[in-house]
């Protein structure tokens, strides 16, 4: 008998084992291989410094309040509140110690397009590389080599305060395998350059979906919603919808989102107000150009209502 | 028995209406002075983007306004003034000296356009350029994003 409950246990520990094998392989950090950020020659710091605004680095990694210079100390320290706890923003300024001064590019780009630290841990999605992952390898060494020519800040961030079971790094990698990939996040029937360029924009560095698009229960986006607006999830009020569809925006032209996106106005001279402050005087730098492909992308995705 | 309930029901109903008029009071005032705001940026906005001749009457009329609207602004928000139909945050009461300061600094920043008023249409985007941060960084602490 003992040797039949013995079969038993065995059995059931090899199943559990196989199980968590699979469940480990499906969700384990997937960093690119080392080749992948090999090769790739000098940075070009202006296509660097575009990208810095483009993904509003400072509005979080800047410390609160700054503006002008200060916005290129990117000390750290800012508070995000979420529906999971409070995650304290790193130091990613070139400090050796504090920063990520002695990362290497491949910690870096892991980092920013994988969501793997450079201790091989998962990231905690509130980073938006599921984002960041649709900038290419050429992209991140631009804006590595741009950072690093940034003042170094000896800041120390507080550690994540997460509740039960977010505090559990290793469940990232189940969000990992439901939700975080580098397709595009809607097909265009249009294959224009200039759409082509806002998609990248908006999707990629931009990150506006992380705010303007709702998530389900896991915190992941809900995809027939994309650009859709939702609750606001730092406190009063709501993200508005950006959509072609959108009550309050959907009647603006390009040219007005152009405006908006340039001087913080309004068609109608209301400004611009909440986080979006930040995120309209970070993009205010890029090329007009640029302004252009972003809003003829946000009036080719699917109006929601 | 039944009388008196209705009676108290009544008066009850009479105390919360009289508390959403109160309520609505100073609301819809602060709206009303927004709203007025609005309006004389988008007389200035015209004029920046070449929709519309410079017009120095106009300009005038329309930094005066936002200077007059900015300093009646706080006094709008009195105690039990946050809820309803607004969307003024908790920050104005929490912290009302930093809440007058932004309203006081366009204010003051509006009246000196005045008095060296803006002379062409580059002049009238270049004062919008530096009253529209000011707009900005108080919606960023004190108002709320879409309802």
């Amino acid at each position: 008998m003992a040797s039949l409950w013995a079969k038993v246990l065995g059995a059931g520990a090899v199943i559990v084992a196989i199980g968590a094998g699979i469940a480990w392989a499906l969700t384990k950090p997937d960093p690119h291989p080392e080749s992948y950020w090999a090769g790739l020659g000098e940075p070009d710091l202006a296509s660097g410094e575009q990208l810095f605004w483009a993904g509003g680095c400072a509005s979080c990694h800047a410390a609160a309040g700054a503006q002008g210079d200060a916005l290129k100390v990117l000390s750290g320290g800012r508070a995000l509140p979420t529906a999971f706890g409070t995650f304290h923003i790193p130091n990613i300024s070139p400090d050796a110690q504090a920063g990520i001064g002695n990362w290497t590019l491949a910690e870096f780009g892991n980092a920013m397009t994988r969501g793997v630290g450079p201790d091989g841990e998962h990231l905690y999605p509130s980073f938006p590389y599921g984002s960041y992952a649709r900038l290419s390898a050429g992209d991140i060494n631009d804006l590595f080599g741009y950072l690093k020519t940034l003042p170094a800040s000896s800041n120390v961030a507080p550690p994540h305060e997460l509740q039960f079971p977010y505090n559990i790094r290793l469940a990232v990698g189940g969000w990992k395998y439901l939700y975080f990939n580098d397709r595009p996040r809607v097909q265009l029937a249009s294959a224009d350059e200039k759409v082509r360029r806002g998609q990248f924009l908006v999707e990629g560095p931009g990150h506006c979906g992380e705010c303007h698009t709702p998530r389900d229960a896991l915190g992941g986006f809900q995809p027939d919603r994309w650009l859709a607006g939702g609750p606001n999830p730092e406190g009063r009020g709501s993200i508005p919808n950006i959509t072609p569809g959108s009550q309050t925006m959907g009647s603006w032209s390009e040219g007005d989102i152009v405006s908006y996106l340039e001087t913080g106005f309004t068609p109608d001279f209301d400004s611009v107000g909440g986080s979006m402050v930040e995120v309209q005087q970070n993009v205010a730098h890029l090329p007009k150009s640029d302004l252009e492909a972003i809003a003829a992308y946000l009036k080719a995705v699917p109006p929601v209502k | 028995m039944r009388l008196r309930s209705y009676v108290i029901a009544a008066g009850a109903a009479c105390l919360c209406l009289s508390a959403a008029f109160a309520q609505e009071g100073p609301i819809a005032a602060r709206q009303a002075l927004m709203k007025a705001n609005g309006q004389a940026a988008g007389a200035l906005g015209a004029i920046a983007k070449g929709e519309k001749p410079y017009d120095a009457a106009t300009v005038r009329s329309a930094l005066t306004t936002i200077s007059t609207d900015m300093k009646a602004f706080p006094d709008q928000f009195p105690a039990g003034s946050d809820t309803g139909k607004t969307k003024a945050l908790p920050a104005i009461w929490q912290n009302p000296d930093g809440f007058r300061a932004l309203s006081a600094k366009l204010a003051s920043e509006a009246e000196a356009l005045v008095a060296t008023l803006p002379a062409d249409r580059a002049g009238v985007g270049a004062a919008l350029g530096r009253l529209g941060p000011i707009c900005s960084e108080c919606h960023k602490t004190y108002r709320a994003p879409a309802n």
